[in-house]
């Protein structure tokens, strides 16, 4: 069903259209359900792109790769250089951020694609480790190990240092002179991500496109066809790890600092999480699954024990602790538990995601229609 | 001897001990139709795996047009010009119809590898053209839309022909394409074969089915325990007495 | 010479902590056919087995000081003590070994559990999709043992009567500065002898050739009679406990936190993938294996030579082996290969 729609989907200005109002809508829509603050939106955008090129590979062409995060700190990391050596410009760190994110989607790429299956997703995930594991280490004078990599007064910023008279405490990020924080980060983050659904949007359409899903329908009839599929497996690696690296530069420009953390494994498994939890392969799931991660991150894990209390004020006595009690394990600092829960749910009983679920029900509309 | 179009020598192959190919030889002339036929296990789908990338043979060549595709890989080969279609249908059964026919399609026109991500599949006007037309001629076009991977056995394996068509290829492998079909559909599909031996398309086709082989094949080699036992037109074959006693006579049922 | 020994040995012992799991984790691939992501919380849970037996043996109540004279002091003294005097005491300090007792029913209940609730599901499904829902559930897992045990480790004591050093140089007559801790030392024997009954047992049991033939040859897996449910149950069983007991060992050696499950999920998968995937003489090897260069790279003359190289080896060689030996070092052909 997917397929005919991609096929007849021919009307691709008038989707963005749509597509760009709603995203640069969203602080006035999300504003009833309080999500409409710079901080959430921001995430929402850059999660968003994560999300959108993950999707690209993994949802054409069915391979797992466990090692995406890397990509995403390479990207962080890369940004916050270029803010300390270059300039509070951020247009010139996430293009740094892509181009270095993807020379390493490259060599990641090109020798775990040798293999395939779960072989694959053990060698992202072991080249992943490595990354995080020499972070925290010997690239300490990169990364700054477990501090973190921040920016400080003393930072040499040569291309600033050309045009404008070094002043009092840490400049801010800036595209020419207009300030990345807030809104205006939001807006821009927005910008991109649109820009990134759009390329997805085309390559979801494009020969290339299909012949990445055809790799993953059946990848020994492609060689058959005529295909190489390696350089084609490797295009997808490569352009989904830049967008990663566009997201961790992005995630550098709202809050200039960068960590090891952000490239552990568990945040490679997070973004395999949205793209599940919205719907691989599909073109919206994976912002949906963002959208949705992101903002029950933020509420459960905002709720302490005494707003439970408040909330479960309804409840009888004799029963009124054991429920605070028993609540409290999903909120807080307990998200994570909620988080996992949601995961197995979703792979148990809807493994197309959300988007499974959408077209599950508008099948059945359409069966009572016709009776 | 001079090189024909598509020519097997000396091929040998073996599986830990087991001869599959002993001292294979084989000519097909441009534009006929060649008829591998013989008992199970007589080496038939081997020799053409040895032919398309899929089995490197121990020993001998395997030429097209003069070239050894020996050591090619299974794309190469394709890309030179020799299509197969398989014994279980071999599709994209998660895609369309139309999408599985327009895949070989931009094989043939792109190359072995394309980076064309920012062309719409909707401005590929040619080839969306030529993949309804073909699957028109296979009387599939009303169900273009829909998954391969829900078709019946035997639409699959024409989906798979008409996969292996569109592509143009100078040499097509067949193998038992009426295997497991009704006689009904055997009869569209001896149709359709019928109608490109006319294109004048060089095929080496591998079939059990007797009636099918006879009224296809122009020339016909019989395979058993991995050596030609005999060649020749279908009327030679017919009244060949090895043959008989090695094959038509013998109890070989599927 | 001495240095090297002790390397050796440290190796020896995490790589029977890596053998350990990668023996269950083979053994749920080859016969299930599952790729359990949880795999190393199972090992998590066993550990914490040995931490909540310490808590429960060591439950106190309040009581006066006698040593202190100058006023009234008052100190936790377990209800053991209290009870049965030193024999109380010597029961608390052999609280590890014994919370092999609890460990063994509570890992095989666990094992069944989630064999019979989740696992059974997936066996038709995508590798990825097992990958996934066994994903989750190591995360509800860990963030369970996160809220009831906290974020922090919880050390773990040894009986005293192995918390010294074992002479291991002067028994051996190497010379009197190689000492080697007793705990690990017994760590050591103990997932030895863990192999060797699992080995044993798939050897000299009906049950075992059954098991074995299952995973020479999946398709034969069908053919393994009615049974073939219960079969897998206690397969997975089996594993549980292997998984559980080694982390209940370990806790003395390394006071357990809610995420060590994972941090030896993804080593243990390396080194599954390294032994070849379902040979379960591939995991024990490739166990130690991993566990020894890992410990060689931590030397100090290694790492002046190839800074970092002790936050890689490990990755590293799997790498390599994967590229150079696709199937592992001792894979089989046809397993797992899609």
């Amino acid at each position: 069903m997917k397929n005919e729609k991609i096929l007849k989907s021919n009307n691709i200005p008038l989707y963005m259209v749509i597509f760009s109002v709603v995203v640069l809508t969203m602080p006035l829509w999300l504003e009833p359900i309080g999500a409409a603050y710079p901080d959430l939106l921001q995430k929402f955008a850059i999660f968003g792109i994560f999300a959108v090129g993950f999707n690209i590979l993994f949802g054409l062409t069915g391979y797992l790769s466990f090692g995406h995060a890397t990509f995403l700190g390479v990207g962080s990391y890369t940004a916050v250089w270029s803010f300390k050596l270059l300039t509070m410009n951020v247009l010139p760190a996430i293009i740094f951020s892509m181009v270095l994110a993807g020379i390493f989607a490259l060599l990641i790429g090109y020798i775990s694609l040798r293999r395939s299956g779960i072989y694959f997703s053990i060698l992202t995930l072991a080249f992943a480790q490595m990354s995080y594991n020499l972070a925290y280490s010997v690239l300490t004078p990169i990364t700054n190990g477990e501090t973190g990599l921040q920016l400080s007064k003393n930072d040499p910023r040569v291309v600033d240092g050309l045009f404008v008279e070094v002043g009092q405490g840490i400049p801010s990020t800036n595209l020419f002179g207009l300030e990345m924080s807030g809104y205006q980060g939001f807006y821009f983050c927005a910008v991109l991500l649109i820009i990134a659904f759009y390329i997805s949007l085309k390559i979801f359409n494009s020969p290339f496109g299909l012949n990445l899903r055809a790799i993953k329908s059946n990848q020994t009839r492609m060689s058959y066809t005529g295909y190489n599929t390696k350089p084609y497996l490797l295009a997808a690696f490569v352009i989904s790890g830049m967008f990663a690296g566009l997201a961790g530069g992005l995630l550098a420009v709202t809050d200039p600092l960068a960590g090891a953390e952000r490239m552990q494994w568990t945040a490679s498994g997070e973004v395999v999480l949205m793209t599940i939890l919205g719907g691989v392969g599909t073109l919206l799931g994976p912002l949906l699954g963002v959208g949705i991660i992101k903002y029950l991150e933020n509420i459960f894990s905002s709720i302490g024990v005494k707003e439970l209390g408040d909330f479960f004020s309804f409840v009888p006595d004799s029963m009124h602790a054991f429920v605070v009690d028993f609540s409290s394990l999903f909120v807080g600092e307990g998200w994570h538990l909620t988080l996992g829960l949601l995961f197995m749910i979703i792979v148990i009983f809807l493994p197309g995601g959300i988007m499974q679920g959408f077209d599950k029900i508008k099948n059945l509309m359409s069966k009572k229609d016709k009776e | 001897m001079e090189s024909s179009f598509f020519q097997i020598q000396g091929v040998n192959k073996t599986f830990g001990g087991l001869k599959a190919l002993n001292e294979v030889n084989l000519n097909v002339e441009e534009g006929t139709v060649h008829a591998i036929i013989g008992p199970n296990g007589a080496g038939k789908s081997t020799l053409l795996n040895c032919c398309i990338g899929k089995l490197i043979p121990d020993t001998g060549t395997v030429t097209f047009k003069g070239e050894n595709v020996v050591g090619k890989t299974a794309y190469q080969i394709n890309q030179i010009g020799i299509a197969r279609v398989f014994q279980t249908p071999e599709i994209f059964p998660e895609l369309s119809l139309i999408e599985n026919v327009m895949i070989p399609a931009f094989a043939r026109r792109d190359g072995n590898f394309k980076l064309n991500w920012f062309k719409s599949l909707m401005q590929e006007d040619t080839i969306y053209k030529e993949a309804t037309d073909i699957l028109e001629n296979f009387g599939l076009k009303d169900q273009m839309m829909h998954h391969a991977g829900n078709m019946s056995r035997g639409d699959k394996r024409r989906l798979e022909l008409a996969m292996s068509l569109i592509q143009h290829p100078k040499l097509l492998l067949l193998d038992e394409p009426t295997a497991g079909m009704a006689r009904h559909d055997t009869n569209k599909t001896i149709d359709t074969l019928k109608k490109i031996k006319e294109s004048g398309m060089t095929k080496i086709i591998i079939e059990h089915d007797m009636h099918v082989v006879f009224s296809l094949a122009d020339k016909i080699s019989v395979l058993a325990q991995g050596a030609i036992i005999a060649e020749g037109t279908p009327d030679e074959i017919k009244g060949n007495p090895v043959v008989q006693e090695a094959y038509l006579g013998g109890a070989d049922d599927e | 010479m001495d240095t090297i020994i002790i390397q050796l040995l440290n190796g020896l012992d995490k790589g029977g902590a890596y053998a350990l799991i990668a023996l269950g984790l083979t053994l749920v691939f080859g016969t299930l056919g599952v790729v359990n992501f949880a795999h190393g919380a199972l090992f998590m849970l066993g550990a914490f087995c040995a931490v909540s037996m310490h808590q429960l043996l060591t439950i106190s109540k309040s009581v006066k000081d006698e040593s202190i004279k100058f006023f009234d002091a008052f100190k936790e003294q377990p209800y053991l003590e209290i009870w049965w005097g030193d024999t109380g005491t010597a029961i608390i300090d052999y609280s590890v070994p014994i919370s092999i007792l609890l460990a063994i029913p509570l890992m095989l209940a666990i094992g069944i559990a989630m064999e019979r609730g989740l696992i059974r599901h997936f066996y038709r499904r995508t590798h990825a999709e097992q990958i996934l829902v066994t994903f989750g559930l190591a995360i509800v897992l860990q963030e369970i043992i996160r809220h009831f045990y906290g974020a922090n480790p919880i050390p773990t004591p040894a009986p005293a009567t192995f918390s010294g050093s074992a002479p291991v140089g002067s028994l051996v007559g190497l010379g009197e500065n190689v000492v080697y801790p007793w705990w690990r030392l017994i760590y050591l024997g103990f997932s030895l002898s863990i192999i060797g009954a699992v080995f044993a047992f798939l050897k000299y049991t009906t049950f075992g050739l059954v098991v074995r033939a299952g995973m020479a040859d999946r398709d034969m897996v069908g053919l393994l009679g009615i049974n073939i449910e219960r079969r897998f149950t206690i397969v997975f069983g089996i594993a549980t406990i292997v998984a559980g007991l080694a982390g209940v060992m370990y806790a003395p050696i390394l006071p357990p936190d809610y995420h060590m499950g994972m941090d030896f999920l993804v080593l243990s998968f390396v080194v599954v993938v390294v032994g070849g995937m379902g040979s379960l003489e591939g995991a024990v090897f490739a166990g130690f294996l991993l566990g020894i260069l890992q410990s060689f790279a931590a030397m100090n003359e290694v790492k002046s030579i190839l800074p970092g190289i002790d936050q890689i080896i490990i990755y590293l060689v799997a790498v390599i082996v994967l590229l150079v030996k696709p199937r592992g070092l001792m894979g089989k052909k046809g397993v797992f290969e899609d």
